[in-house]
């Protein structure tokens, strides 16, 4: 099957990966070295005139207050989000494995807001935050949804963490669904003959065999909330006093608002170490604690 | 004999406990999209006095409907979204599994540099390149404000994921001795690949078609800065847009957004089993 000379070699890679490398390197590769040289230049987003100016925008960005203080908040987010997103979404899994009837149909639902983009979610819970919460609560005499969750600092955040928990955990949920149904049977019924409860079996030996499943719900939820744009923009866009600016948000206005595209492109590259780092590392130490049934 | 019997009545509240605890939690978590869609039949005096009533105090209002339907150009946005989806789907799946065929069936140094530059690349957030693809595709080449930009972009963007898909599905299913045969019978390999392999991989394929759907039909931040034009506007686009305008006239935003939703969720319910088994293996395989 394989070419013997280096021209049938080119041809026989390129009739096939020719036009996947073309796209590949065009839009990935190119624009990710051209990236890491545009943040030492203080391109201003108008015509291609570029100047070299070395690390001042790294200097820049390790001086913008602001910039970490969305880092920061960004890191809060994600981590109680990661945190609330994989607990519903492990016991919406256990009790979706019990053998009920309904539950194909109840795992549907819970999926279901992952089937719409995170502009249209924002909208929809900016209506709910803003229009419907605060007559529940007026009718029923609850001061804590009087007011509209959006207008408030605080209140916002959580309502942010809300919507995010609502979004992801039904996708999760489908992961930890195959991650049960996968613990082999006999494994299980062994271990309540030998005298485990029911809460023994689960913790003793479904969840160490579930750990692949905890890598990549935990992969896929710190990935996306970290970079969480969408949502971000429709539902809160930033606000109330830019109490719910994350990361991704003040990276596009930095570029694209302030024209500052080298500082913007610098604070990305930052983004996405910090990112790498975490995610790499957590799946790492992740993929230890496996165990083989 | 009176034990089990206690047993099995006790497993059997148990039961009924757990399903009435699941069914308040969806209509917990199905309570935003309800709200929306009661209040989209409302005027918007009706909606400001009280979101929570089932109807408005004049009875069923459709009005929301032809007005949000005309003034979000509706069908222009669809048929925008729609080609956009399909096409960058059709290619990223047909160019990904050509690229991972030669990957797996050949040892050219092309290959495996080629194919370990990908696996690398999927960590990199699209943020990360958002700004060099303004300055390249539009200050540069002065392509923005077209939809072959951005089916360029997805298709190079959604590579990555694809070409690593297949990569496995190819490794693991599909056997080198099916196509010595086909190549001893006279294919060549362009028709090894289609006629051979390629269906081999349908199972891959129809995972790959769910999760660039869901991604390419709802995307937002890569099609805003491609298309500013409103002619060109993705259903997403629109919305946005939509929202901006008529920020105070609720009822027309409230049918504008169930609108958006409708078509995915019409192929939902046709399509659920096979949307759910792509989500679930695309997760489990990356």
């Amino acid at each position: 099957m394989e070419e013997k000379t280096f021209l049938g070699k080119t041809k026989h890679f390129l009739m096939f990966a020719g036009p996947a490398m073309v796209g590949f390197i065009a839009v990935v590769i190119i624009p990710f070295i051209y990236g890491l040289y545009l943040t030492f230049t203080d391109w201003g987003g108008i015509g291609n005139h570029k100047n070299l100016v070395g690390f001042a925008n790294y200097i820049t960005v390790f001086q913008d207050g602001a910039f970490w203080k969305s880092l920061l908040l960004t890191l809060g987010y994600v981590i109680v989000s990661v945190i609330m997103i994989n607990i519903v979404a492990f016991i919406l899994a256990y009790l979706l494995t019990s053998g009920m009837k309904a539950q194909n149909f109840l795992r549907a639902g819970f999926f279901t807001p992952n089937l719409i983009g995170g502009i249209v979610l924002g909208f929809i819970w900016e209506f709910v935050f803003t229009r419907t919460l605060p007559v529940i609560g007026q009718t029923l005499g609850i001061p804590l949804f009087e007011k509209s969750w959006l207008s408030d600092p605080t209140t916002a955040f959580w309502a942010f963490v809300i919507v995010t928990v609502w979004q992801y955990s039904g996708y999760m949920m489908l992961i930890y669904v195959a991650g049960f149904v996968g613990v082999p049977k006999d494994l299980t019924e062994a271990a309540s003959i030998d005298g485990c409860t029911g809460f023994q079996v689960t913790r003793y030996v479904t969840i160490p065999l579930m750990v692949p499943s905890f890598v990549i719900c935990l992969f896929l939820s710190v990935t996306r909330t970290f970079m969480v744009y969408d949502l971000n923009l429709s539902l809160t866009n930033g606000g109330p006093y830019e109490s719910t600016k994350m990361a991704a948000m003040y990276v596009y206005q930095m570029a694209f608002n302030s024209q500052r595209y080298g500082v913007g492109q610098a604070e990305a590259i930052i983004l996405f170490v910090v990112v790498a780092a975490i995610a790499l590392t957590q799946t790492y130490l992740g993929k230890r604690m496996e165990v083989d049934a | 004999m009176s034990k089990s019997v206690i047993g099995g009545t006790k497993a059997r509240v148990g039961h009924i406990v757990k399903l009435v605890v699941l069914f308040i939690l969806l209509i917990a978590y199905m309570f935003p999209f309800f709200m929306v869609l009661i209040n989209s039949f409302k005027r918007k005096v009706s909606i400001v006095r009280n979101p929570l009533s089932l109807i408005d105090t004049q009875g069923f209002y459709f009005d929301n409907y032809p007005e949000a339907f005309e003034s979000m150009r509706f069908p222009l946005s669809f048929m925008n979204s729609f080609l956009i989806t399909v096409i960058s789907m059709i290619i990223i799946v047909l160019f990904a599994a050509m690229a991972a065929y030669v990957f797996v069936r050949t040892k050219y140094l092309a290959s495996r540099i080629s194919f370990g530059m990908m696996l690398a690349a999927m960590i990199i957030p699209f943020q990360a390149l958002m700004i060099p693809l303004v300055s390249i595709y539009g200050n540069t080449l002065n392509l923005l404000n077209n939809r072959a930009t951005l089916i360029f972009l997805n298709f190079g963007f959604g590579m990555g994921l694809a070409v690593f898909m297949y990569h496995g599905a190819i490794k693991s299913g599909v056997p080198i001795s099916l196509e010595e045969a086909a190549l001893l019978d006279g294919c060549n390999k362009y028709q090894t690949f289609f006629r051979v392999v390629f269906p081999l991989l349908k199972t891959m394929t129809s995972t790959l078609v769910v999760l660039d759907v869901l991604w390419l039909w709802n995307d937002y931040l890569m099609p805003s800065l491609i298309l500013t034009k409103r002619d060109l506007f993705t259903l997403p686009l629109s919305t946005y847009r939509f929202y901006g305008t008529y920020t105070s006239d609720l009822g027309l935003i409230m049918a504008a957004l169930v609108m958006t939703v409708t078509p995915v969720i019409i192929l939902y319910l046709f399509l659920q089993r096979h949307i759910i088994a792509g989500v679930v293996s695309g997760a489990v395989k990356s």
